[in-house]
């Protein structure tokens, strides 16, 4: 059964020369992009353990929920790893709660909750309300291109504040960043894996590769 | 709404639509849903690590020994849950009772669970549920019933059990079916699907999907009885997304600890090693009922159309 499962994350399409792109799988949406990442010639893994994280040159952290990603990766011994590998330049992508597991600051956190950090930036989780207020929306990410991103918000968090080390790569158009990155980090607020959005991913697996080959 | 909340930030953007719904389950999986009737429970679950957590005046298993008509909670008491947690808050209606959902709706709960837990308020219609902003979650028994209840807008499925019981095998059973009746679907011809769909009493177009896909168009969790561990964990080996816990925490020995435990092994289901270190001394699970001694009258799984 287990066998079926992670087969279906997509190992057949996988090609073998591909970057080693993990997908954080403590909780979330980590197969859509285990399937996205695979499609674009990615070798994926899931990574719930510190063994795991050590054979990937790229992470994923999916959407989900931050509070239940901060615990289990606490509770199993993967966020310490976690943190040595963002401070040694592994390239890391977050969406929504992988975002808020990338910034250095959140607002509106649960007692005791903690984030990896990396990102120089002030993220508020939930920053629309709740799911009533979860919308779908048309971005213009220059970075990526002419062709509009289609950006999905599922109770998602803004980036607050952008500190003098991170860039923002996109905004509503009142103001508010939903795109970040900063050096091999990249986070976004809304969820490109669930709407067939694929140029985020290819400019991450581009900063993997980057990295890859100048060592 | 929380103080935070704004508009809708373009003129261009949606809400309420399917991959809005849908999209909230997707985040949801590989994760614990799990019962709460006070606020201080509320904070136990969310605390422990779950997902989201299920707004109820009464747990199945006593909704079950109490008897009578089992309605949607009190707004306060829902306010209040969702005042105490971050996490997505669900919240109960009667199988057809519309208006509940609309109420559940302006209480702006995250899901709307129509649920045959509750006493049915329509013995032949299910809710409109494409009328709504709010997504709804429904259950299921096998894979018509889930079919039927996305035809009407089930933004996520979960697959019943027999809840309150502490009895694992009727979700087993569920689960089996729905994903037994997916893989016959996938091996069928073009021509085979035609008649699947009759005999499944589902709309051709959503089976043909299910036959190309070979999957549900939405998230499937799974409910109803799971009250230790190694029950999640089973159920994530058959195949669910992710699990409901009803009465198993909270009518417990120790709740913080089980629901923890819960979170771990849903996480790390294909992990015996895991399962048995988070599955010591945990107390006394719920008593529970064994499903084979309850009258039909009271098999809450048998409600929904």
């Amino acid at each position: 059964m287990t066998t079926l499962r992670s087969e279906s994350i997509g190992a057949g399409e996988t090609a073998a020369v591909g970057p080693r792109v993990g997908v954080l799988a403590l909780q979330g949406d980590f197969r859509e992009h285990a399937h996205l990442l695979a499609r674009l010639g990615a070798h994926v893994s899931l990574v719930r353990r510190p063994e795991e994280l050590a054979t990937v040159d790229g992470l994923v952290i999916p959407g989900g929920e931050s509070t239940v990603m901060d615990k289990l990766s606490r509770a199993y011994g993967l966020a310490e790893p976690l943190k040595r590998a963002i401070a040694g330049g592994l390239p890391v992508y977050g969406t929504c709660a992988g975002l808020i597991m990338l910034a250095d600051t959140i607002l509106d956190a649960i007692a005791g909750q903690q984030t990896l950090g990396g990102l120089d930036v002030v993220v508020r989780r939930n920053a629309f309300g709740s799911q009533n207020q979860s919308f779908e929306t048309d971005l213009d990410i220059p970075a990526l291109g002419d062709e509009p991103v289609h950006a999905v918000f599922i109770r998602g968090p803004v980036v607050e504040s952008v500190g003098p080390a991170a860039t923002p790569l996109a905004a509503l158009p009142d103001g508010r960043v939903v795109a970040v990155e900063q050096g091999n980090l990249l986070g976004t607020s809304f969820h490109p894996e669930i709407t067939g959005e694929y140029r985020f991913h290819e400019y991450f697996l581009g900063t993997v590769r980057n990295r890859t080959l100048n060592g | 709404m929380t103080e935070h909340s704004v508009p809708a930030p373009a003129a261009t953007s949606q809400t309420g639509s399917s991959r809005v719904k849908r999209g909230l389950a997707e985040m949801l999986k590989g994760g614990v849903i799990m019962d709460v009737v006070t606020p201080e429970q509320a904070r136990i679950a969310e605390d422990a690590g779950a997902v989201a957590v299920m707004a109820l005046e009464r747990v199945p298993a006593d909704i079950r020994a109490q008897g009578g008509v089992a309605r949607m909670s009190d707004p306060d008491l829902i306010e209040a849950i969702i005042a105490e947690v971050s996490i997505p808050v669900m919240a109960k209606a009667r199988i057809g009772h519309f208006v509940e959902a609309q109420v559940l709706q302006a209480l702006d709960v995250d899901y709307i669970d129509e649920s045959e837990v509750l006493s049915p308020a329509d013995y032949v219609n299910h809710i409109d549920k494409w009328q709504f902003n709010t997504p709804f979650v429904c259950g299921a028994t096998n894979l018509g019933e889930a079919l039927r209840r996305i035809n009407e807008g089930a933004a996520m499925i979960r697959s019943k059990g027999e809840a309150g019981t502490g009895d694992v095998s009727e979700a087993t059973r569920h689960i089996r079916k729905i994903t037994g009746e997916i893989n016959q679907l996938k091996s069928m011809t073009r021509d085979e699907v035609y008649v699947a769909a009759k005999e499944l009493q589902a709309p051709y177009e959503l089976v043909l999907e299910v036959a190309e896909t070979g999957k549900l168009p939405v998230v499937l969790f799974t409910a109803g009885g799971v009250a230790t561990p190694a029950d999640a964990a089973m159920m994530m080996q058959l195949g669910a997304d992710g699990v409901f816990v009803g009465s198993g925490i909270f009518k417990s020995g120790n709740p913080e600890q089980r629901a923890a435990a819960i979170v771990k092994a849903t996480t790390f289901y294909d992990d015996p090693s895991v399962i048995a270190d988070v599955s010591r001394g945990l107390g006394e699970a719920m008593v529970g009922i064994n499903v084979g001694d309850l009258a039909a009258p009271h098999r809450l799984a048998e409600r929904g159309w």
